[in-house]
């Protein structure tokens, strides 16, 4: 990864786009940043390097979206879930490949990616989780 | 209680909560403001009032209007007061009280207004579930296709996995809310639900249903507030805010270090139990942030009126029923009573202040000294919690 890269949100959606996950990890001291970020929360270090995460985890805890926004509105009902990583981060994502009744709490699953044609701002590539 | 009040309140106003056809924002503050002045014979609003802090959540997008201070501090009839519009998503008019208080203590004002006001029954629900949507992380949250409503069934769903809390207990809140917003004539809903009713309305986010969730609301509350010393002049029957906290947690539910409770509305409570003095137990009468069923039970837990995990419990026993150890929400809460989202935190105080000053009507908890308001915003980035005291 090019050292020269800012921390930024907009820096993880373009690796997203390229079928990679990562974090920040703050060099001073050792947290991990999930969404990277310019100054570390924990220390107010801003000597970072960036992480790659194997996208693998298990649901911590899930809903099933019956009422959307107009943008999700074809999807619903739809699982989004929060996802402990087995690195230890946790992330927000939508569970697909499943039938939303059968996601359950400690469910394995791994990340998928996908890309955003949807013309609007943000244009950011796309993830979610899938069953292992 | 201990140490000197931080602010008294000498008089409060509310519209209807509701649909409030045809009318905007600013006409609706009107009618709280006109409450609040007419309740209050001592004070001239023109000459008194020097400051203005109100919260207004999304008034942007629900009515293409910003600039809110200004707007409502004209429309009460208050030009040239100084006038700030507050936002912290749920909690916004509860932030703008806190900015009143530091302006009394700070001893640059005697009297100020403090309120808030929200029109949202304007727009459709997939446009009211998006705008509420600010208030949570659109990167990483809303961007997720998660809502609000969906935010807070990933706490239900957890809360259920650790402690066992049941979807039935979550309907209870929604019984109990609804019993006591028949009783409150400038409820959004007056009518009583059976237990059925709520467990078999439609899904909204699982496990969260129809009867989980706050209605879409329009409505404004404000109360005016002196320092404590001045109170007598307005009053003799003052209202004080004798202790306040106030704290922030990470914007993104999956950021916190809990999924089952909200760490700084835990933090706030202490810092306001701390300053007054008062402890959980000593609360008569307490408005909670009910947003969905699930957040009723987590602030119990949060504000120490039982353990962690026997919020459904709590619930199940009538422990916060109107005759029972805490009566919580007698206003009707959220989920009756409505949820204008900016002008929450105002009309929680507004309960309260009733409430201690014995003008509760039909909702009047006996003996009432000590009250407890406790605001949410967002999924529980902020939190703001205030302790008052009969005068």
């Amino acid at each position: 990864m090019k050292l020269s890269e800012p921390f930024t949100i907009e820096s993880f959606y373009r690796h997203v786009g390229e079928g990679r996950l990562t974090a920040a990890r703050c060099l001073n001291c050792d947290s991990m940043l999930l969404p990277p970020r310019p100054l570390c929360p924990v220390c107010l270090a801003s000597d970072m390097e960036w992480l790659e995460l194997g996208g693998k985890g298990k649901v911590k805890t899930f809903t099933v979206i019956h009422i959307a926004p107009r943008e999700f509105r074809d999807n619903a009902p739809y699982a989004v879930a929060i996802v402990e990583l087995e690195e230890g981060v946790r992330i927000t994502g939508q569970v697909r490949g499943v039938r939303s009744e059968e996601v359950e709490i400690g469910m394995e699953v791994e990340i998928a990616f996908e890309s955003n044609e949807s013309g609007e701002w943000p244009s950011w590539a796309r993830y979610h989780f899938k069953p292992v | 209680m201990r140490g000197k009040p931080l602010a008294a309140i000498v008089s409060a106003g509310m519209s209807r909560f509701g649909v409030l056809e045809g009318r905007y924002s600013r006409e609706i503050f009107s009618e709280a403001a006109r409450e609040a002045f007419e309740g209050c014979p001592n004070l001239d609003p023109k000459s008194d009032i020097q400051g203005v802090f109100v919260g207004q959540m999304a008034g942007e997008s629900f009515e293409h209007q910003g600039h809110w201070g200004p707007v409502l501090a004209d429309w009460a009839g208050l030009l040239p007061a100084p006038a700030t519009r507050f936002e912290t998503a749920c909690a916004s008019s509860a932030s703008a009280m806190r900015s009143a208080i530091f302006s009394l203590r700070s001893g640059m004002y005697d009297v100020v207004l403090a309120g808030g006001v929200e029109k949202m029954t304007n727009r459709t629900t997939e446009e009211v579930t998006e705008f509420l949507g600010f208030g949570a992380d659109h990167p990483f949250e809303t961007f997720q296709g998660l809502t609000f409503p969906g935010l807070y069934a990933l706490m239900a769903n957890a809360h259920i996995h650790r402690y066992g809390t049941t979807e039935e207990q979550m309907a209870m809140v929604a019984v109990k809310s609804h019993r006591y917003g028949a009783l409150n004539p400038k409820a959004h809903f007056q009518r009583e639900i059976t237990l059925e009713k709520a467990l078999s309305s439609r899904v909204v986010a699982w496990p969260l249903k129809l009867y989980d969730c706050c209605p879409i609301s329009d409505g404004a509350a404000c109360l005016v507030l002196t320092r404590p010393e001045l109170a007598r002049r307005y009053t003799d029957v003052p209202v004080y805010i004798v202790g306040s906290g106030h704290a922030s947690d990470s914007i993104a539910l999956h950021e916190r270090e809990e999924l089952t409770s909200l760490k700084a509305a835990r933090l706030a409570a202490a810092e306001a139990y701390e300053m007054s003095g008062v402890e959980p137990g000593d609360i008569d009468v307490a408005e909670v942030h009910d947003c969905f069923t699930i957040a009723e039970l987590i602030a119990y837990e949060d504000l120490d009126f039982c353990a962690r995990g026997e919020g459904g419990l709590m619930i199940e026993e009538g422990r916060t029923e109107m005759a029972g150890e805490i009566p919580v929400n007698i206003s009707g809460g959220l989920k009756s009573k409505g949820h204008p989202v900016g002008a929450t935190g105002a009309a929680q105080t507004y309960e309260i202040f009733r409430q201690l000053r014995g003008e509760a009507g039909e909702s009047q908890v006996e003996d009432a000294e000590v009250g407890l308001t406790h605001s949410v915003g967002g999924s529980g980035a902020t939190a703001v919690i205030n302790i008052y005291g009969r005068g």
